[in-house]
C-alpha cells in the first residue's frame, strides 16, 4: 500500500505532542520529591483525574485498532467487551472492593495479598504481573512500530526507540503522576482525534439507520443471536459471553489488574477512590462510538465495490486491523490526519507508560523490597523505581525485537490476561468476602488456576484436546475458547482455594480486620447529598448499560 | 497529600493548552487550504472538516485553559 503522506502541519502536531509530554514530565519533576509522589502520585487526585486515567490505561491504540478490526470480523457483538464485559465489573470494584483496597493503605494489588494471606502469594502474583506487564508492553511497542511502518513508512528502529526513550524520560522524571497526566491527554486526543471518523463515516453511508440496515442481522445484534453459537459472528453463546467475558475476564481485569486499579488507589480519599471506576464506566460505555461504528462502516465500505475502500492483505490474509488507519486516511485532510496519527501514537505511548509505571511499583515494593531489602529508605526506593523504569523500558524494547522475529507471539497476547487475571479474581473474591480462606489455600489455588489456564491454552493451541471440550459447543472460535478458558481457570482456582483452606491453618481474625468483609467496620462517611455518592452513580451506570443492551438486543 | 504538591497547575490546564495549540494548527491549515483553493483527495473534503473541527478544538481548549489558569492546592 502507498504510505499515508504527512504534510508540515501534520508533523507539527506530532512534534507538539512529543514536546508536550516531555514538558509535562519536566514540570512535574519538581513536585516529585519522595516515594509517595513517585509511586502514588501523592495520593491527591480527584475522582475525575483518577477516573479518566483509569479508563485511559485501558484505552490503548492496540485496543482501538483491534476492536475496530474485530467489529469487521464479528460485528456488533464486540460491544459486549465494552458493556457487559466491563461496566458491572467497574461498578463492583467501586462499590464493594475499593473500600478494602483503599482503606488498607496498600501500594499495590500484590500488597493486599501480603496483608490478607502471606508473602509467598504476594510474590507469586507480583512475578506473574511483572512478566505479563513487560510482555504486553513489548508486544504493544512491536505493534506500534508495525502500524507506523505499514501506514506511514516510518523506520522500524527509529519509531520504537524514540517512543520508548520519550516514555522512559517522563516516567523517570515524575513517575505515576506524569503517567496519569499523559493518560488524560491521551483520552482527549483519542476522542478529538477519532470522533470525526465515525461522524464522517455515518454521513457517507447515509445515517445511523442506514449503517444498521446495511450489515447482516448477525452483525447488528447483541443477544438475539446468542442462543446458538453459529448464529453470531463471534461463534460464542450467551453462556460464554456471560460466564467467560462478563464474569471472569471482565471482573478479573477490571478489579485485580494493578495497571488500572492503581489509578483508583491513588485518589485523594475513599469516596474519590470509589467514584473512580464508576465515573470511568460512563466513558467506557461511549467508546463503541469510536470503534464499533467505524468497524461497521469499514464492513459496509469494504463490501461496496464502488467505494474504493480495500482492506490491506498480509500474505493473502485480510488484515482487519488496518480498518481504522485506512478510514483516517480516507476522511482526514492535512492537519486532521496529523491529529489522527497523534491520537494513535498517544494511545501506544501512554499504554506503555501505564505498563511501566505499574511494573516499577510492583517490582520495587513487592519483589525488591519484599525479598532483598526490607529496610530500604524512601530515597532508595525512589531510586530503585527510576532504575526499574529504565530497565522495564529496555526489556520492553528487547521483547519487541523478539516479537519482530517471532510474530506469532501476537496470538498469545489475548491469552496472557486469562493466565494471570482470571484466577487472581477468584483469589481476591474469596479473600475479601470469606474470612476462613487460608494463606496456603490462596497460594495453591492461584498456582493451580494459573497453571491450568496455561495448560488449557497450550492443549488447544497444539491440538492436544479439541476446542469443543472447553467451549461446550461444537462450533467455537478462538475468542470463544478464550472466554471459556478464563472461566475454567477461575473455577479451578476457586475450588482448589476452598479445598486447601479446609485442611490448612487460618490467619487469626484480628490480623484480617480492614481486609475482609464482616471483620471490617464500615468507614464513617461524611454526610453528602445522595447525588454525590458512588452508589447513586453506580445505579445510573447500571441502568444505562441495561438500556443499551435492551436497545441493541 | 504532601505540602510540596500545592500550587501545581491542574491537568486541565495542560489539556486546554494542547487542544488550543493543535486546534489552531488544524484551523489555520484548513483556512489556508480553503482560501488558496488547494484540492484535497479525501472524502468530504468539500465540507472542510479541518476548519470546523479545528475551531471546535480551539474553543474547547480555550475553555479548559481559561478556567484552569491558576495553580490549585
Amino acid at each position: 500500500m502507498q504510505s499515508i503522506q504527512l504534510a508540515f502541519p501534520d508533523w507539527l502536531i506530532i512534534a507538539t505532542y512529543f514536546i508536550f509530554v516531555l514538558g509535562i514530565g519536566a514540570y512535574l519533576k519538581k513536585y516529585t520529591k519522595d516515594e509517595s509522589d513517585f509511586f502514588l502520585a501523592g495520593r491527591r487526585n480527584t475522582a475525575w483525574v483518577s477516573g479518566l486515567a483509569f479508563l485511559s490505561a485501558n484505552l490503548g491504540a492496540l485496543e482501538l485498532l483491534g476492536m475496530t478490526g474485530n467489529t469487521l470480523k464479528y460485528g456488533m457483538y464486540v460491544a459486549h467487551f465494552y458493556w457487559v464485559g466491563a461496566i458491572p465489573a467497574m461498578v463492583f470494584l467501586g462499590i464493594y472492593m475499593m473500600p478494602f483496597y483503599y482503606s488498607s493503605k496498600i501500594k499495590s494489588v500484590p500488597g493486599y495479598l501480603k496483608l490478607r494471606f502471606d508473602e509467598k502469594t504476594r510474590v507469586l502474583n507480583a512475578i506473574a504481573f511483572g512478566v505479563m506487564t513487560l510482555l504486553v508492553s513489548g508486544i504493544n511497542l512491536y505493534a506500534m512500530a508495525l502500524v507506523l511502518r505499514t501506514f506511514l513508512g516510518w523506520n522500524w528502529d527509529v519509531s520504537m526507540w524514540v517512543s520508548a526513550a520519550t516514555v522512559a524520560a517522563y516516567i523517570t522524571m515524575s513517575g505515576l503522576l506524569s503517567a496519569m497526566f499523559t493518560e488524560i491527554i491521551q483520552f482527549f486526543l483519542i476522542w478529538f482525534g477519532l470522533f470525526l471518523v465515525a461522524v464522517l463515516g455515518i454521513l457517507e453511508v447515509g445515517g445511523v439507520q442506514e449503517v444498521f440496515a446495511r450489515v447482516p442481522t448477525a452483525y447488528s445484534a447483541l443477544w438475539s443471536t446468542s442462543a446458538n453459537a453459529a448464529d453470531n459472528g463471534m461463534l460464542v453463546t450467551w453462556g460464554g459471553v456471560v460466564l467467560g467475558l462478563g464474569f471472569v475476564l471482565s471482573f478479573g481485569y477490571w478489579t485485580t489488574d494493578f495497571l488500572v486499579v492503581q489509578r483508583a488507589m491513588v485518589a485523594k480519599d475513599l469516596r474519590a477512590a470509589r467514584q473512580t471506576p464508576i465515573l470511568a464506566s460512563f466513558f467506557k460505555m461511549a467508546v463503541p462510538f469510536l470503534v464499533i461504528v467505524p468497524g461497521l462502516i469499514a464492513y459496509i465500505l469494504s463490501h461496496d465495490p464502488n467505494s474504493g475502500f480495500t482492506l490491506l492483505q498480509d500474505g493473502g490474509v485480510v488484515n482487519y486491523d488496518s480498518a481504522l488507519p485506512l478510514l483516517v486516511a480516507r476522511y482526514y485532510p492535512i492537519g486532521l490526519v496529523g491529529l489522527g496519527i497523534t491520537a494513535l501514537l498517544a494511545g501506544f505511548m501512554a499504554g506503555q507508560a501505564g505498563n511501566v509505571s505499574a511494573f516499577n511499583t510492583v517490582w520495587t515494593y513487592d519483589i525488591y523490597q519484599a525479598l532483598f531489602k526490607k529496610d530500604a529508605s524512601s530515597e532508595h526506593l525512589m531510586w530503585m523505581g527510576r532504575a526499574a523504569t529504565i530497565a522495564g523500558i529496555f526489556i520492553s524494547v528487547a521483547t519487541a525485537y523478539w516479537a519482530k522475529s517471532f510474530p506469532s507471539i501476537m496470538d498469545y497476547m489475548q491469552a496472557i490476561f486469562s493466565w494471570v487475571n482470571a484466577p487472581l479474581f477468584a483469589t481476591m473474591l474469596l479473600g475479601m468476602f470469606v474470612r476462613w480462606i487460608t494463606p496456603n489455600g490462596a497460594f495453591w489455588g492461584l498456582l493451580a488456576g494459573m497453571g491450568s489456564s496455561v495448560a488449557l491454552f497450550l492443549a488447544v493451541k497444539f491440538d492436544w484436546i479439541d476446542k469443543s471440550l472447553i467451549t461446550l459447543s461444537s462450533v467455537a472460535s478462538d475468542m470463544a475458547a478464550n472466554f471459556w478458558r478464563a472461566w475454567w481457570a477461575w473455577l479451578i482456582c476457586f475450588v482448589v482455594t476452598i479445598a486447601v483452606s479446609f485442611v490448612t491453618a487460618r490467619k487469626p481474625e484480628e490480623e484480617l480486620v480492614g481486609l475482609v468483609k464482616g471483620l471490617t467496620k464500615e468507614a464513617a462517611v461524611a454526610h453528602v447529598p445522595i447525588y454525590k455518592t458512588p452508589e447513586f452513580y453506580a445505579v445510573l451506570s447500571m441502568l444505562a448499560v441495561i438500556a443499551l443492551n435492551v436497545y441493541f438486543w | 497529600m504532601s505540602a510540596k504538591t500545592v500550587h501545581m497547575k491542574p491537568i486541565w490546564y495542560f489539556v486546554g493548552l494542547l487542544l488550543l495549540g493543535m486546534g489552531s494548527v488544524i484551523l489555520l491549515t484548513g483556512l489556508y487550504l480553503f482560501f488558496f483553493e488547494v484540492k484535497s483527495q479525501t472524502v468530504f473534503a468539500e465540507l472542510h472538516p479541518n476548519i470546523w473541527w479545528g475551531a471546535v478544538m480551539v474553543i474547547a481548549g480555550g475553555v479548559f485553559f481559561f478556567f484552569n489558569r491558576k495553580p490549585r492546592a
